[in-house]
């Protein structure tokens, strides 16, 4: 069971994000209001262009709402400068892409080293940080190796490294397994309950896989870019029976 | 924190051949720029040479160069009676009434004939020439029609030993090769005073008298004395001011090859800039990343700029040395004050390549700034979205 407790780390009241095109608007996410408590593993479903990623772009503070409150970690978003947004990112939350989007010329140890840097830590310190979390991840022997010499799957486990070495209180996981192979997918989600279970980190993981999201303790619905009432399913959907 | 800058290096390193087109660009700039400044460099070196901080030419009031300058002998005896004037062993004043003209030499390079500075001197004025000596040969006898050449001539013009040059009335026999160090007496063509005077029929005006000072402070004391005369006539001036006074002649070549390699720099920049441009756009995806994680406008901001200038640097450095070569190789240029050739050698000084690197980084900044504003002001999902 995750450890969740009643604390809720990701508070969003109407939250609506809306796009326009001269004449044109198109609201990625609607009036979105959900809260997420500090330790549980949510999993956000739905069609393409449901705005779940929307949503959670809005929660990393990659974007900002036309409407509606956010709090994430008691923060308002909404009202902290660029640069103050950029080191908040840094400190509390560790995002995951589909396309893992590690850099390609720098080695698995210098892509995970890479957010320490923007902290106090020395190089040595760095440097312990960043093996620790490869090792976490199963990659202590590839520290050296760049993404090139890496299958996806370990580019992947690199990038969840480079999430978790800052120690952040979010996992946030954008389709983290759509690029992946079934095992390799399998290694991924393991790795993500992990750090939900054992380190009390709270993911928020995008999807559209029902095996991905049957890892996660709390699975969301959007569509149309509504927020789906708890417990909803989309027509045409089946509902995800949890594992464990 | 900023982004390291191994990420800058690998990304250099990871496209070769843009990187190495780019920086061949610059490099050819900034050698165009070093090799102008070489050329200048050595004429002032050779000019700097030329003078001895205790010496004093002395003009004709108004003369601008000893080729358009009188000086009587009446004036040169009255000279010589002033005080702080130093005097050798034999207690002779250490100053030399010299007569100065051109001749036109004639080479396969310049079939049309180019000046050369002829001066007549007596042993005195040898030895005022400290770094003077004669390198083949012997000095010319007085009475003699006989000359001895600078090196620059034996090596540009192939003057040679008991080669007859003809000028004045007769035939003149190259008895000596001297060599001047840095000095401009490389380019000049030494020979007897009284021989040449008479042939030019000048025996009684000639050009300059060359004065050595006691000390430093009797030079001005000398200068004072000899321009406040207003029986003698003459403008006094450090010998080293003279020389200084004809680096005025490098002016069109560095203005011509600074117009050039502005020109060329303006390409430079913008096939830097061109460069710059695709690396954003191809790394759009990264730079989101790297927002993502927490790096600022700024630092993505810093760190295409740094691999702009990055860039540059390799382009400053290869364009050093392909100018290298040019170090030592003589040349030539017609000097404005004396109408005749001085010669010197390109002087490629840690000074001009260090002008050459600085060039270079300010192409790179001219050349990164846009591409770097423009990595730098890409929202985070639109970055991410053009991968």
């Amino acid at each position: 069971m995750s450890p969740a407790t009643q604390e809720p780390v990701i508070r969003t009241r109407n939250l609506t994000k809306e796009y326009r095109r001269q004449e044109y608007h198109v609201y990625a996410l609607r009036e979105a209001s959900i809260d997420i408590r500090r330790g549980e593993f949510v999993a956000l479903m739905g069609p393409s262009g449901s705005g779940k990623s929307t949503l959670l772009h809005l929660i990393a503070a990659m974007d900002r709402p036309t409407d509606g409150e956010i709090l994430v970690l008691g923060h308002d978003l909404r009202s902290m400068s660029e640069s103050a947004v950029a080191r908040w990112r840094n400190a509390h939350i560790g995002f995951i892409f589909q396309s893992f989007n590690l850099i390609p010329v720098l080695t698995a140890l210098e892509n995970v080293e890479l957010p320490l840097k923007l902290t106090r830590l020395s190089r040595r310190e760095r440097l312990d940080h960043a093996k620790w979390a490869l090792e976490l991840v199963g990659l202590g022997d590839r520290l050296t190796h760049t993404p090139r010499q890496m299958s996806g799957g370990q580019e992947q486990r690199v990038a969840i490294a480079r999430a978790l070495v800052t120690d952040p209180d979010l996992i946030l996981a954008d389709e983290p397994t759509g690029n992946l192979d079934s095992n390799s997918a399998k290694e991924v989600l393991t790795l993500l309950t992990r750090l939900n279970k054992e380190f009390g980190k709270t993911v928020v993981m995008v999807t559209h896989d029902p095996h991905a999201a049957r890892t996660a303790g709390h699975v969301r619905y959007l569509e149309k870019g509504m927020l789906l009432p708890n417990g909803e399913v989309p027509e045409d959907w089946a509902p995800i029976h949890h594992v464990g | 924190m900023q982004i390291p800058l191994s990420y800058n290096l690998r990304n250099l390193t990871a496209r070769k051949t843009t990187t190495a087109m780019t920086a061949l660009g610059i490099a050819l700039t900034v050698a165009v720029l070093l090799s102008v400044s070489a050329l200048v460099q050595g004429l002032r070196t050779s000019l700097a040479a030329s003078g001895n901080p205790l010496q004093v030419l002395v003009l004709r009031k108004g003369g601008t160069a000893e080729l358009n300058s009188v000086i009587t002998r009446t004036a040169y005896q009255d000279i010589l009676a002033r005080g702080g004037i130093a005097r050798d062993e034999a207690g002779q004043p250490k100053a030399s009434l010299e007569v100065v003209t051109v001749i036109v030499l004639e080479s396969a390079e310049n079939p049309g004939g180019i000046n050369i500075n002829l001066r007549g001197l007596t042993p005195m004025g040898f030895q005022l020439r400290d770094e003077v000596t004669l390198s083949a040969g012997r000095m010319f006898r007085p009475g003699y029609r006989e000359i001895v050449v600078g090196k620059s001539l034996v090596n540009r013009y192939g003057v040679h030993l008991g080669q007859k040059l003809r000028f004045g009335r007769g035939d003149w026999e190259v008895v000596g090769i001297m060599d001047g160090g840095r000095t401009s007496a490389n380019s000049e063509v030494f020979a007897d005073l009284n021989q040449l005077a008479a042939d030019q029929n000048r025996t009684t005006a000639l050009s300059s008298v060359l004065l050595r000072a006691e000390d430093e402070a009797s030079v001005n004391t000398l200068i004072n004395d000899l321009e406040t005369d207003r029986r003698l006539n003459v403008d006094a001036m450090p010998e080293r001011d003279y020389y200084a006074q004809q680096t005025s002649s490098a002016a069109p070549i560095q203005a011509l090859g600074t117009f050039v390699a502005l020109i060329m720099s303006v390409g430079s920049s913008f096939a830097a800039m061109n460069t710059m441009y695709a690396a954003v756009a191809r790394r759009s995806a990264e730079i989101g990343t790297l927002r993502v994680l927490g790096f600022s406008r700024r630092s993505i901001l810093v760190a295409f700029l740094i691999e702009s200038v990055l860039l540059s640097l390799i382009g400053g450095l290869l364009g050093c040395l392909l100018v290298l070569p040019l170090n030592g190789i003589e040349t030539g240029v017609g000097s404005f004050v004396t109408f005749s050739e001085l010669t010197f050698s390109f002087h490629i000084t840690p000074q001009v390549m260090l002008t050459g690197v600085l060039f270079a980084v300010f192409m790179g900044v001219l050349g990164g700034i846009l591409p770097a504003a423009s990595a730098a002001r890409k929202q985070i999902l639109t970055a991410l979205r053009s991968a």
